[in-house]
């Protein structure tokens, strides 16, 4: 009697678990719909600036693809995924889909049909959008050319190839409700805010992430990496040795070169453009936000004033400062004089604790982008060997920061290439 | 000044040179290479663009230093005006120079692609080959010389 009693017990909880892991793993689709044909054009133009501000395109658009058909790789610890194609094309893109249900996929992460996004797409962030602003957003989607271009099969390894476990990290990470201005705060701060939490998601690159991918808490905004790049912490930009000023961070987050930093590179170089199409006190309200953020750990950078290449010095790092790099970068180099670029001494990538964005650039150079005008440097991997690097990088280093070298070069180096292959 | 073994074009030589110099002074001063031109010496016009490896790069900004032991290609190494290579003749079939003063430097910008590649498609070209500018304005063709090696006529007109 007593284990007929447990044993119904135990299959009641069995069941009751699998119910709920099931609720917990299954999403209703939302009916399709036809694709909306009319939206009211200011709607439609505000929608364009939320986009941008959200850097769909960044991802969504493919080099040399069509403009918000996917097909983007992303490179993930859990294997590669495709972003999608997210014009209104009703077969491949989102033209069947109903404004509740791309608000369900950016506040939750649920698409139309009821599968689980992966979180590599920053429903965590846009679901603080304003409903407002989503569906601006959807507005401008919808009203776009749509492009027939079906989605390429992701590769994720096992288990993440299981979309339903997404429900369980959802379960522990998805949570915030869209952002209210504090009241105490002036509206640039709050709009930066917004912007910077919101739609921009620049957590999803500046924060470090756990094993499972996720943002740690606690470590907002403390830095992260992301292709290889170290993405620098944005906390006490203001009281750092070598000092952010709002003018200065707003024309570096629209993608001009800087006295005293230098210039958006690597996967940052996108989000500048983006933001440089948009209107000015956007990137002034991320400023004054960013620049409010206070670091709780001391950083121990050193302000060196330039030295020029002295030539007496025999250096092999200084020699070889010579023969690739002065054209450019020396003090009387007609791009530093006539274009008023800054001495790599005062750049932030060598101000970085971390010597991987310096070797980023220097091994891949800064690329240019058709139609967009900005610094073009051009790539050092088969030029220069990994001894050189280091002999390069350490004489650098030494001018911006002396007496706090990078310890780890070599490996650093090493492992770059590797990733590289 | 500082003692060098450089391999070009798949011979050693031995050199004495100072020793930040760039590949490209060494190419031409030293060893009479005269096919890498001196465009703007930033690395970023590509008429000096020679193979260290396979790989291309702007020899205006190499250092001959640490170059021992690599396999440097210039465009010498393809063929001469007598007998040109399929390259350099798919260059002449097609006209693709004008002046010709960036033209070595094409020529192995692709050659580097090609020996990887062997049919590129034409976006591939485009891409590839971008970084290196003809001030006269001949793109195109080069690129329809490039894709007549690559066994295609290519759409450029």
């Amino acid at each position: 009697m007593k284990s007929r009693r447990l044993w119904t017990g135990v299959a009641a909880l069995a069941l009751m678990g699998a119910t709920g892991a099931a609720m917990l793993m299954w999403r209703p689709a939302i009916a399709p719909i036809e694709r909306p044909q009319r939206f009211d054009a200011a709607q439609v133009q505000r929608g364009a600036r939320v986009v941008e501000a959200g850097d769909c395109a960044v991802c969504h658009t493919r080099p040399g693809g069509q403009y918000l058909a996917g097909g983007l790789p992303l490179v993930t610890p859990f294997g590669t995924l495709y972003s999608t194609n997210i014009t209104p094309d009703p077969q491949t893109g989102i033209g069947s889909w109903s404004l509740p249900a791309f608000e369900r996929a950016m506040r939750e992460g649920i698409s139309r049909d009821g599968h689980f996004l992966y979180p590599a797409f920053p429903y965590v962030h846009y679901r603080r959008m304003t409903d407002a602003d989503i569906a601006d957003a959807y507005a401008y989607l919808m009203s776009g050319p749509a492009v027939d271009s079906p989605a390429q099969q992701n590769h994720m390894n096992f288990p993440m190839n299981i979309r339903p476990l997404v429900s369980f990290w959802n379960l522990l990470f998805l949570h915030g409700d869209v952002l209210t201005p504090a009241a105490q705060q002036p509206s640039a701060w709050n709009r930066g805010r917004y912007l910077v939490d919101g739609p921009g998601h620049c957590a999803g690159c500046h924060s470090p992430l756990n094993l499972i991918g996720a943002e740690q808490s606690g470590e907002y905004l403390a830095g992260g990496s992301v292709d290889g790049w170290d993405a620098p912490s944005l906390l006490g930009m203001a009281r750092r040795a070598n000092p952010w000023r709002q003018d200065q961070l707003v024309r570096y987050l629209r993608a001009e070169v800087v006295e005293g930093h230098g210039t958006a590179a690597g996967p940052m170089l996108p989000v500048s453009l983006g933001l440089a199409r948009l209107p000015i006190s956007d990137a002034q309200a991320i400023a004054e936000y960013l620049l409010s953020l206070q670091s709780v750990a001391t950083v121990k950078e050193i302000h060196a004033d330039a030295t020029n290449v002295a030539a007496t010095d025999q250096s092999p790092g200084a020699l070889l400062f010579t023969s690739s790099c002065a054209g450019c970068h020396a003090s009387a180099a007609p791009m530093r004089v006539i274009d008023g670029r800054p001495a790599l001494a005062h750049t932030s990538a060598l101000q970085s604790p971390s010597a991987r964005n310096f070797l980023k650039t220097v091994l891949e150079g800064i690329p240019a982008i058709p139609g967009e005008p900005g610094p073009v440097m051009p790539p050092f991997a088969a030029s220069l060997d990994n001894q050189q690097l280091t002999a390069l990088a350490s004489y650098l280093r030494q001018q911006a920061t002396p007496g706090q070298p990078w310890t780890d070069l070599s490996s650093t180096i090493e492992a770059m290439r590797q990733e590289a292959k | 000044m500082t003692q060098l073994t450089l391999n070009v074009n798949g011979s050693a030589k031995a050199l004495e040179l100072e020793p930040d110099m760039p590949l490209l002074y060494a190419l031409r001063n030293h060893l009479g290479l005269n096919g890498a031109k001196y465009g703007c010496g930033l690395g970023q016009c590509g008429a000096c663009t020679v193979m260290v490896d396979g790989q291309p790069v702007f020899s205006c900004v190499t250092p001959c230093a640490g170059l021992e032991g690599k396999q440097v290609r210039t465009v010498e190494s393809l063929g001469s005006a007598e007998r040109p290579g399929p390259l350099q003749q798919a260059f002449i079939d097609k006209q693709a120079a004008q002046c010709g003063y960036c033209i070595a430097g094409m020529l192995m910008r692709a050659q580097a692609l090609l020996e990887q590649n062997p049919h590129p498609d034409e976006q591939t070209i485009r891409q590839h080959m971008a970084v290196n500018l003809c001030r006269c304005g001949t793109h195109l063709r080069i690129i329809e010389a490039i894709s007549l090696v690559a066994g295609h006529t290519g759409s450029a007109a």
